[in-house]
């Protein structure tokens, strides 16, 4: 594996840096002032299933194209400088979970998942912060069914999933299940956050499900958490190295056109420096995102220190980026008609995904000992 | 990282090379050339008056060289290793497993040498390149001076012609090592009526010439290794221009990204051991964490930013080995490389507490960190200052305005 595309991966960046130019940052705008009921455009969308985007990391047995994460990272990058809604890293996420840990009726879903884009949405998070590792939600056994009760929060693309990878406790520990939409005491409750996305509520009462619903098996909860965790967040450090550059692409521009004192406001020193090292930054937070994707696919054992140490620094970076992005346009950043602040909302809701900062930071920290 | 399992002909070479080398180094590499360097006079300068400190650093360092693997790259017919990039990279990854020393340390093979190769005249390459590689000359660089620092091109160091020599006045300072080395690499003018860049001649002069002497500087760190360097009348020949006269601004130029590079390197090898470690060692753990918290976040994000810079000089490398030029990202491999360096030498303070402070005594190592913490603050200021570097990243990869 290298830093550098293979023909493969670069044909698929040119593909999509196509496909997103249909999808830019004017159309998160347009969705959100026409209060659109989804959130992402469905067009869009049904665009990246006929292009396969779905199953990218499926394997070709179960009818995906198994290019990698390396691949879907590549994607994600590109989404991020566009801030294309879609359930696309959610999919690619649940695709990749569900192929490892599913039974084999589970993986029978992976190919409507990769054929027709059909949504298996996370359910992980209880309350205010992602901490998958623990559920306070119990899932009672009696017979052949578990009877399970609680809410999960922050769980995106809930609102067009068919169905959820729902964490909670049993008498073997955390376990996933994979949960149809249509179960009874099953409901959804879709939130509008800070980036124009709907984040969701699910509910559960009561909720009943056969033991076969099991993802895997009883108390391996903590093995799919971990994974789910370190794939959505190279994936998201990925998405954020897009967010940041281009936020940054776009404020250096600024810098070459803007006048004050009779020259471009590029050309002031404090200026100069700022950006400068911010691009430094910038490329240190695409090495380690970059290598995250690549842990992944090689099945490094230190692929889970080096997902945190990824998010962990796309987080800071994106911020800062974003930041001095609104900083340095001055007045116009402040407005709505302005997309830079596009980028700062996505940036900090994605960095609260699958884990903040000093979450990611803890973990690695752990991870080594300390 | 694991390897891929698909193995082509020459991944087979390179895995027997992987093979030679690890044999090479483990019949070749004393146990105590393993041992982490605490002193300077624990690597092999090289030079006419070169002594090795023990039978095993001359041993390490004789094998290395009979190889020409003290410049794995640079091509056989000087008596360098002539190994490709690749071959060089298991070279010193299999280095890096032992934690092998560098057997030679040299201004000639990270500065000197690139800008032979690349302006010196093939009698220039035969003449100088084979006492490089065998470590006989020891080379210092005489850039900076008193009234030229960052402003590097407004030098006044004269070379008067005079048939086919020059006569040189003038004053260079901040010379690393000067008092010890055989020879100096020096900027001095030829011509002073132009732009200040033109004008420049990149001259080779040794420092054993009538009219050259030095005088020692004492640093923060207590220690002494740069000079002030004078030239009274020296005469050199004209011979030892590399390049064209008045042209030397260019193979100045291209030498500073090779110093930048290696210093960026150099940075990274001191990489081996975490700084957890120390952190851990110190302060000990509760519950298995840092007993310290504040601490703790810092010294993980230093560990991310560390990581995050040794997989940003992979790909460089990379990326140049598949054709792009490396311009001025050595500007932002120096400045960041540099500044990453002095942080983690605070948080040995903030990590280590009394311990680091204390400048004597054989339970401190003669204030072994205190010292180095005082010499790493030199790092973004030696090579081209860290304000310099950002505003060769703002002019030359961001396009700014100037
Ligand atoms: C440990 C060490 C070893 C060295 N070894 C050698 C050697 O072997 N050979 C050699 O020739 N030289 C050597 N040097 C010298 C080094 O290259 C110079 O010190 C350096 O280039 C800075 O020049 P100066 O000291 O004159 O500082 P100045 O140029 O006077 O700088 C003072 C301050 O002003 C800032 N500044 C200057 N210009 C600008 C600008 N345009 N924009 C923003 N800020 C600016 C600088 O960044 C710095 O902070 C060494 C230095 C050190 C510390």
């Amino acid at each position: 594996m290298s830093y550098v595309l293979t023909e493969e991966q670069q044909f698929l960046k040119d593909s999509a840096k196509d496909l997103f130019k249909k999808a830019p940052v004017a159309m998160i705008r347009d969705l959100r002032d026409g209060d659109d009921e989804q959130g992402y455009s469905t067009e869009l969308w049904q665009q990246m299933v006929e292009m396969g985007y779905p199953g990218i990391v499926v394997s070709e047995a179960s009818g995906g194209m198994d290019f990698g994460m390396r691949a879907l990272g590549v994607l994600m990058e590109e989404s991020g400088r566009s801030l294309s809604a879609s359930p696309l890293m959610t999919v690619g996420v649940s695709a990749a979970i569900i192929e490892k840990h599913g039974t084999e009726g589970q993986k029978a879903q992976l190919s409507s998942i990769c054929e027709q884009g059909t949504v298996v949405a996370l359910a992980l998070q209880e309350g205010s912060f992602y901490k998958p590792e623990q559920s306070d939600i119990v899932a009672k056994k009696d017979g052949d069914t578990y009877t399970i009760s609680g809410v999960k929060d922050m769980v995106a693309d809930g609102h067009a999933a068919s169905s959820y990878i729902v964490t909670a406790d049993t008498d073997e520990g955390v376990t996933a299940f994979l949960i149809g939409k249509d179960t009874d005491g099953l409901s959804i409750d879709k939130e509008f956050m800070m980036d124009s996305r709907y984040y969701s509520k699910l509910k559960l009462e009561n909720v009943s499900v056969p033991t076969s619903s099991i993802l895997g098996s009883a108390g391996k909860g903590k093995k799919v958490a971990n994974d789910v965790t370190n794939i959505a967040n190279a994936l998201i450090a990925n998405e954020l190295v897009g967010v940041m550059s281009e936020a940054f692409d776009r404020t250096v521009d600024y810098l070459k056109e803007r006048r004050q004192f009779d020259k471009e406001i590029g050309s002031f020193q404090a200026l100069q420096h700022r950006a400068a090292d911010l691009y430094g930054e910038i490329e240190i937070a695409k090495s380690l995102a970059v290598k995250a994707l690549d842990a992944i696919d090689e099945q490094d054992f230190m692929a889970p220190a080096i997902c945190s140490m990824a998010k962990a620094k796309c987080v800071k970076v994106s911020q800062l980026a974003t930041n001095e992005g609104v900083q340095m346009f001055g007045g116009i950043g402040m407005t709505d008609d302005e997309e830079i602040g596009f980028f700062m909302k996505r940036a900090r809701v994605a960095s609260q995904q699958y884990g903040g900062y000093a979450y990611h930071v803890d973990r690695f920290a752990s991870m080594n000992g300390y | 990282m694991s390897e891929t399992l698909t193995t082509t002909p020459s991944e087979t070479s390179l895995e027997d090379f992987r093979a030679e080398v690890k044999a090479f180094l483990a019949a070749n590499c004393p146990e105590s050339m393993r041992q982490p360097i605490a002193e300077e006079s624990d690597t092999y300068f090289g030079g006419r008056n070169g002594t090795f400190k023990n039978a095993d650093q001359e041993k390490w360092f004789n094998a290395m060289a009979d190889r020409g693997w003290t410049t794995p790259e640079w091509p056989k017919k000087y008596g360098g290793g002539g190994l490709s990039k690749a071959e060089a990279k298991i070279l010193k990854q299999e280095m890096r497993a032992l934690s092998c020393r560098p057997p030679l340390l040299s201004f000639g093979i990270w500065m000197l040498g690139p800008a032979l190769l690349q302006f010196g005249t093939e009698e220039q390459r035969e003449q100088y390149l084979p006492d490089i590689i065998k470590g006989k000359i020891r080379w210092c660089q005489g850039y900076s001076e008193p009234g030229a620092g960052s402003d590097l091109a407004s030098l006044q160091t004269l070379a008067l012609s005079s048939g086919d020599e020059y006569i040189v006045n003038g004053q260079k300072v901040w010379t690393s090592y000067a008092d010890k080395a055989d020879m100096i690499f020096a900027l001095v003018r030829t011509d002073g009526s132009g732009k200040k860049q033109i004008g420049i001649t990149f001259l080779l002069i040794d420092m054993e010439t009538e009219g050259v002497s030095t005088r020692p500087i004492k640093l923060i760190s207590g220690k002494s290794p740069f000079c002030e360097t004078f030239f009274d009348n020296v005469r050199v020949p004209k011979a030892n221009v590399v390049g064209q006269e008045n042209a030397g601004w260019t193979v100045a130029k291209y030498l500073l990204t090779h110093e930048r590079s290696a210093i960026s390197g150099a940075v990274d090898g001191d990489m081996m051991t975490p700084l957890s470690y120390y952190a851990k060692k110190s302060v000990g753990l509760t519950n298995g964490k840092l007993s310290d918290g504040l601490l703790r976040s810092e010294v993980a994000a230093w560990e991310i930013d560390g990581a995050g810079f040794k997989f940003t000089l992979d790909r460089i490398n990379e990326e140049m080995k598949a054709g792009q030029a490396i311009g001025a990202r050595s500007s932002f491999m120096k400045y960041y490389g540099s500044e990453l360096n002095k942080r983690k030498y605070e948080l040995r303070l903030d990590c280590q507490g009394r311990d680091a402070l204390a400048w004597d005594g054989e339970a401190y190592q003669g204030g072994k960190i205190a010292r180095q913490f005082c010499r790493t603050k030199g790092n973004s200021i030696e090579g081209g200052t860290s304000e310099i570097q950002l505003n060769i990243i703002s002019k030359h990869i961001l396009g700014l305005p100037s």
